[in-house]
C-alpha cells in the first residue's frame, strides 16, 4: 500500500496534488519553499510565520497549507517554524550542475561547513553526496538547526535530509 | 549511557555527583536522580526476582505505577527505584522474591 | 488527623490539573492541587517536540516550555501546590485521604476536580516480563528527564504517536531504532512523525507483531512476524532483529481509580483508552461536585487535556459563585473553540465523536435519573 499514512513517505500522488508543493516553472525560477504537507492535522505556524504572506490555509486549520508561489522568496524562516518538519526550501538552479536544498535538522553532531556527507531522499537511502553550505542557528528556531545541502542538480526531488553523523 | 549532548535539550547541566552501592559494587550517580537511572546508566538490567519462578524484572513505567522496578534499598523491601532518590552511599540489593521487611 | 479545606482541591498537577488551578484560582476561589510525585507538570516535562494547532495552542512551542509557561501562571495564583502528596482514597461523601511526607490528612473542599491522568497499556507475548521490556513513556522519561538511554538497540511496538515521537526522541538521544512494529495495516500516529524516521532510515513494518523478545536475563533480541487481517500470525514470515530493549506504545488507559471509588458512573469507549468517567460540557461527573479533566476522561493530547483543565477550572469556581454565569460562559466560548479545533480533521474526527458520545450518556443518565425521581 502506498502513501504516508502506510509507509512514512508521501506517495507520487500525494505529492502531485499537495497545494503546499510548487509548480514545476515555480521551481525552476530560484530558491522556494517545498510543504510537504500532505495530511489534515490541525496545525498552523506555517501559516503565521511567513512575512511575505504565501502560505495561507483555506477554512480550518487542518486544511493543508497552500503556497503561493509568486510570493515566496524563500526565505527559508518556514523551514525550521513546522513542528513536523515537512517544509524545504529547494533551489532547483542553484549553479549549472547543482541544486541546493535547505532542511531542518535536530540531531547531534551538526556537520560544518564545507563537510561532504551523504544527502538521504525520504525512505533514508543515500542517492548522492553533497556539502555543506550553511548550518543555520537562531534562537527563534528554538533547536532546530538549518542545514543547506548542495548537490547534483538531479537530485532535487529525491534529496530531503542527510545521513545522521556518527556520535564521538 | 549517559546523554550528554543533547539537539533539543542542550549539554547536560553539572550536578553533584555521589557513589551509590549496588549489591555492595560502588556505581556513579547524580544526587537525587532516580535510582533506577543510575543503575540503567551502570548497565544493570535486572532489579529483582519473582517470588515462585524467580525471573528477572527491570523498570517498565519509570513512573511509579506498576512497582516492576522494586528493590531493598537501606535494608528496606519493596522500594520503587524509579521514583526514589538516590543519596550518597545508599546501598541498594536486588530484591529476591517478596521480602519481609527486618525487624 | 488534621483537616486541611479548600474552596477547590485539584488532583493532579499535570497540564489538565495545572490549568484548572490557573482558571479557578482567577476567580478568587481558594485551591490546592495536589500531586503525588515530587515535580508538577505530569507528562509534559518530557515531551521536547514541538506542539501543533495553532498559535493560541501555543503551537510550535516544545511541550517542556509550555510547561514552563504554565508553572509560572501557577505560581503568580493564589493556587496553593502540595508535592508528594497522595490521595489515597476519595469516598462518596467526597472527603478525601491524603498523605503528604508520610503524615496521614484529611482534604475537604466542595468541589474537586479529578486530573489523574493516564498509565501505559501492557502487551503481553514470550519474554515481555524480560527487563529491557519497557513503556514507550518510560523511555522517553529516562531520556528527555533523566538523561539515560535505556538501551542502544530498541524496537518500538506501536506507531501511534506516542510510538513515533518517542522514536525519533531516542534517535535524537543517541540510540539505535532498530524498526517501528505497527499491527494494523497503516501507521497509527501522523505522516509527518512517520516522514522523520524514515529520512533518518528507521523500518516501519505494519501489520507485522512482536512474536516474541529472546533473552535469559534481558533482551538480546526480537523475533516479529507478519499479521493477517484478523491479527493471527502468519507462519513463516518470522524475522530475527538484533536489540536491547523493547519498548511498548500500545496505548493509554486513564486512571481512574478515584472516580470509581466515590460512585461515579461510567461508559466504555475503546477509542479513549477504556472505561470513561461520565461527564457534561462543564466537565462535571455524575457526582455532583465532583469534576474531572485531561486524559483521565479519555486519552487525546496535552493541548486538550489543558482545555478540558480549563473548564473544570471555570465552572467548579463558578458553582461556587466565584465567577458569574455570564463570564463562565464567555470564557467557555473560547475554550470550546479550541477544542473543537484541536478534534478536528481526520485525526480528530474519532475523537471528536468519542466525546460526544461520553457527553450524550451523561445527559441520558441525568434524565434517567430525573425519570426516576432519585436525588
Amino acid at each position: 500500500m502506498d502513501g504516508v499514512a502506510y509507509t512514512g513517505i508521501p506517495s507520487l500522488q500525494e505529492l502531485s496534488s499537495c497545494p503546499g508543493v510548487p509548480s514545476e516553472e515555480r521551481m525552476n525560477k530560484g530558491r522556494v519553499a517545498v510543504i510537504e504537507c500532505v495530511q489534515e492535522i490541525p496545525c498552523n505556524p506555517c501559516v503565521a510565520t511567513c512575512k511575505f504572506g504565501a502560505i495561507s490555509m483555506k477554512g480550518e486549520i487542518t486544511s493543508l497549507p497552500c503556497l503561493d508561489g509568486d510570493r515566496c522568496t524563500g526565505c527559508g524562516q518556514c523551514i525550521a517554524q513546522c513542528p513536523g518538519l515537512a517544509i524545504t526550501v529547494i533551489n532547483r538552479n542553484y549553479s549549472e550542475t547543482e541544486a541546493t536544498v535547505d532542511f531542518p535538522y535536530e540531531y547531534l553532531p551538526l556537520p560544518q561547513k564545507g563537510d561532504i556527507v551523504d544527502a538521504v531522499n525520504r525512505a533514508g537511502e543515500t542517492v548522492c553526496r553533497g556539502k555543506v553550505d550553511r548550518v543555520v542557528r537562531q534562537p527563534s528556531y528554538e533547536g532546530t538547526s538549518v542545514i543547506s545541502l548542495i548537490i547534483p542538480k538531479q537530485y532535487f526531488n529525491e534529496v530531503r535530509s542527510m545521513k545522521r553523523l556518527e556520535r564521538p | 549511557m549517559r546523554v550528554i549532548e543533547h539537539p533539543v535539550l542542550g549539554p547536560l547541566k553539572p550536578r553533584r555527583e555521589i557513589t551509590i552501592f549496588f549489591n555492595g559494587a560502588p556505581i556513579q550517580a547524580f544526587e537525587d536522580e532516580p535510582v533506577a537511572a543510575a543503575l540503567i546508566n551502570a548497565g544493570v538490567k535486572a532489579f529483582r526476582r519473582t517470588p515462585k519462578r524467580r525471573e528477572p524484572r527491570g523498570v517498565f513505567c519509570a513512573i511509579g505505577r506498576c512497582t516492576d522496578c522494586m528493590m531493598v534499598i537501606d535494608g528496606i523491601p519493596n522500594v520503587r527505584t524509579c521514583i526514589t532518590g538516590a543519596k550518597d552511599g545508599m546501598r541498594v540489593e536486588t530484591q529476591d522474591g517478596l521480602v519481609r521487611r527486618k525487624r | 488527623m488534621e483537616k486541611i479545606s479548600a474552596d477547590i482541591v485539584i488532583i493532579g498537577a499535570g497540564p489538565a490539573g495545572l490549568c484548572a488551578a490557573v482558571q479557578a484560582a482567577g476567580s478568587g476561589a481558594r485551591v490546592i492541587v495536589v500531586d503525588e510525585n515530587k515535580r508538577p507538570g505530569g507528562q509534559l516535562f518530557k515531551q521536547i517536540h514541538k506542539f501543533f494547532g495553532s498559535r493560541e495552542h501555543s503551537a510550535g512551542v516544545r511541550g517542556y516550555r509550555i510547561g514552563e509557561q504554565l508553572l509560572e501562571k501557577v505560581e503568580k495564583s493564589s493556587a496553593q501546590v502540595m508535592l508528594d502528596s497522595l490521595v489515597y482514597g476519595l469516598m462518596p461523601d467526597k472527603s478525601m485521604g491524603l498523605i503528604h511526607s508520610g503524615k496521614s490528612y484529611l482534604l475537604e473542599a466542595p468541589k474537586i476536580i479529578i486530573a489523574a491522568g493516564a498509565k501505559e497499556n501492557y502487551m503481553a507475548f514470550p519474554g515481555s516480563t524480560l527487563p529491557g521490556v519497557m513503556g514507550a513513556g518510560a523511555a522517553q522519561t529516562m531520556v528527555n528527564i533523566n538523561r539515560v538511554l535505556p538501551g542502544e538497540k530498541i524496537v518500538m511496538l506501536g506507531s501511534g504517536n506516542v510510538g513515533l515521537i518517542v522514536s525519533y526522541q531516542l534517535l535524537q538521544a543517541g540510540a539505535e531504532v532498530v524498526a517501528v512494529v505497527e499491527g494494523a495495516p497503516k501507521i497509527g500516529g501522523y505522516g509527518v512523525h512517520a516522514a522523520k524516521l524514515r529520512r533518518a532510515g528507521v523500518p516501519i513494518y505494519v501489520s507485522h507483531t512482536i512474536k516474541r523478545a529472546i533473552g535469559a536475563d534481558c533482551v538480546t533480541g526480537v523475533e516479529i512476524a507478519q499479521v493477517d487481517s484478523k491479527w493471527k500470525i502468519v507462519p513463516g514470515t518470522e524475522q530475527h532483529l538484533n536489540a536491547d530493549t523493547v519498548c511498548l506504545a500500545v496505548g493509554l488507559n486513564p486512571m481512574t481509580e478515584l472516580a470509581w471509588m466515590c460512585g461515579c458512573r461510567f461508559v466504555y469507549i475503546p477509542s479513549f483508552g477504556g472505561h470513561v468517567p461520565l461527564h457534561d460540557e462543564n466537565m462535571e461527573t455524575t457526582v455532583p461536585g465532583v469534576y474531572v479533566a485531561g486524559d483521565i476522561t479519555g486519552v487525546e493530547e496535552a493541548s486538550c487535556a489543558m482545555e478540558e483543565g480549563n473548564l473544570a477550572g471555570i465552572f467548579a469556581a463558578q458553582a461556587l459563585g466565584y465567577y458569574t454565569q455570564e463570564q463562565a460562559q464567555e470564557k467557555k466560548q473560547d475554550v470550546i473553540r479550541r477544542l473543537d479545533e484541536l478534534r478536528s480533521g481526520y485525526f480528530g474526527k474519532i475523537r471528536r465523536e468519542s466525546k460526544k458520545k461520553q457527553i450524550d450518556a451523561m445527559h441520558r443518565y441525568l434524565s434517567l435519573v430525573a425519570k426516576a425521581g432519585v436525588k
